[in-house]
């Protein structure tokens, strides 16, 4: 499986308030109100503003959270980017 | 139109027009102890016609229009005129109202701080804050709660209280017959009574509130008390909203405050007693 690269939303297109174990994202571009759960929350913030694929994503999150075992992560992180991709809150690079 | 009224509830100024008397006689005298100013531009319109200019005096029905419509919606008999005048003003809001943050909730005050309850029909929300308005707690309104986007408040919509079916009864027995509109039976959301909200919750409705409890009452079943996260009120409260998506991040902004300064229960209960007494254990544990 080809591991796409994603650029996170411009940091002033979505307001991000934690919910308890909700996190609700308004994109101001589409008006719209998201709903989701960890590791959404955290995927969006390690993306920072440069482009980054599953594997950096990996990288990023296990040196954040202390993780290893990554080859393991990146399938799942592809996934989870796909779908912050069809919600519009990442775009492919 | 021929007959009209102007009614003041909460923020919202009424015009309501009919091509009968009957509604708007009726409504004249529920709202009669409402302020009234006639200078001021109607912020919603509601109009009560019939289909056809010969249908007002052959098998009248009334029809529901306004600033909004509703294609589908049934007309009804001219008996239940005043269902329709009540279904037209909620109508009009919901759908058009955009200063606040409209919730399908009831609420009612005490000490300047408000308990809102929001509910599916049959909830129980507006019979609970039917009773609780004739204690010693303030009606701010049984069907809709405004929210402040700016600075969080609720604020009241007083409109008169729509008491169906067993709750009737149950209200009827404690107030002044006076204060209760015409049995509106078979209608359909079963029978109708209206409940004139008593003299001071009216007096105080342009009196914001501060948000202090969220209840989200279910009647029926043995009694249940379940803390509510952030996140479910959240998603309850934008289900609940009319305009939540009208309104933007005005409304996202709104909410994300609300559910995070107010604690939050999902309540059941098996009759009217038993969710007063739960409702006010709950106040007397909610931190000030």
């Amino acid at each position: 499986m080809v591991d796409r690269a994603y650029r996170a939303a411009p940091t002033d297109a979505l307001r991000i308030e934690p919910l308890g174990e909700l996190t609700a994202i308004f994109d101001r571009r589409s008006m719209q109100t998201h709903l989701v759960v960890s590791p959404m929350p955290e995927i969006l913030n390690a993306m920072g503003t440069d482009s980054c694929n599953a594997a950096e994503l990996a990288g990023r999150l296990a040196a954040a959270f202390d993780l290893d075992a990554t080859e393991d992560a990146r399938p799942i992180l592809a996934e989870r980017l796909a779908e912050l991709a069809a919600m519009g809150l990442v775009a492919r690079a | 139109m021929r007959h009209s009224a102007r009614i003041a509830v909460g923020p919202v100024q009424f015009r309501i027009g009919s091509d009968w008397r009957e509604p708007v006689a009726a409504l004249e005298r529920l709202y009669a102890g409402y302020p009234g100013d006639d200078a001021r531009p109607a912020d919603a319109t509601v109009r009560l016609f019939a289909a056809r200019p010969w249908r007002r005096w052959l098998r009248p029905s009334v029809h529901i229009g306004g600033d909004f419509i509703v294609p589908d919606a049934l007309p009804l008999p001219l008996s239940m005129g005043l269902l329709a005048a009540e279904m037209g003003m909620n109508l009009q809001v919901a759908l058009g109202w955009r200063r606040h943050m409209l919730l399908h909730a009831s609420a009612v005050a005490r000490d300047g701080r408000a308990l809102i309850m929001s509910g599916e029909s049959g909830s129980g929300k507006s019979t609970l804050a039917a009773l609780l308005g004739e204690s010693d707690w303030r009606l701010m309104g049984d069907e809709f709660t405004l929210i402040d986007p700016a600075g969080g408040d609720a604020l009241a919509f007083p409109r008169a209280v729509s008491l169906k079916n067993e709750a009737i009864a149950v209200v009827a027995a404690r107030v002044d017959a006076a204060r209760l509109g015409p049995l509106l039976a078979g209608t359909p959301k079963g029978d109708i009574r209206h409940l004139v909200p008593r003299a001071d919750a009216i007096a105080a409705m342009h009196e914001p509130v501060r948000p202090a409890l969220l209840l989200f009452p279910r009647f029926g079943g043995a009694v249940s008390v379940e803390r509510m996260g952030e996140g479910e009120a959240f998603v309850r409260l934008t289900e609940a909203s009319t305009n939540y998506v009208a309104l933007g991040e005005a409304g996202f902004g709104a909410l994300t405050r609300l559910v995070r300064g107010t604690p939050a229960f999902g309540i059941s209960y098996p009759d009217s007693a038993t969710g007063i007494a739960l409702v006010e254990q709950l106040w007397a544990e909610t931190p000030r």
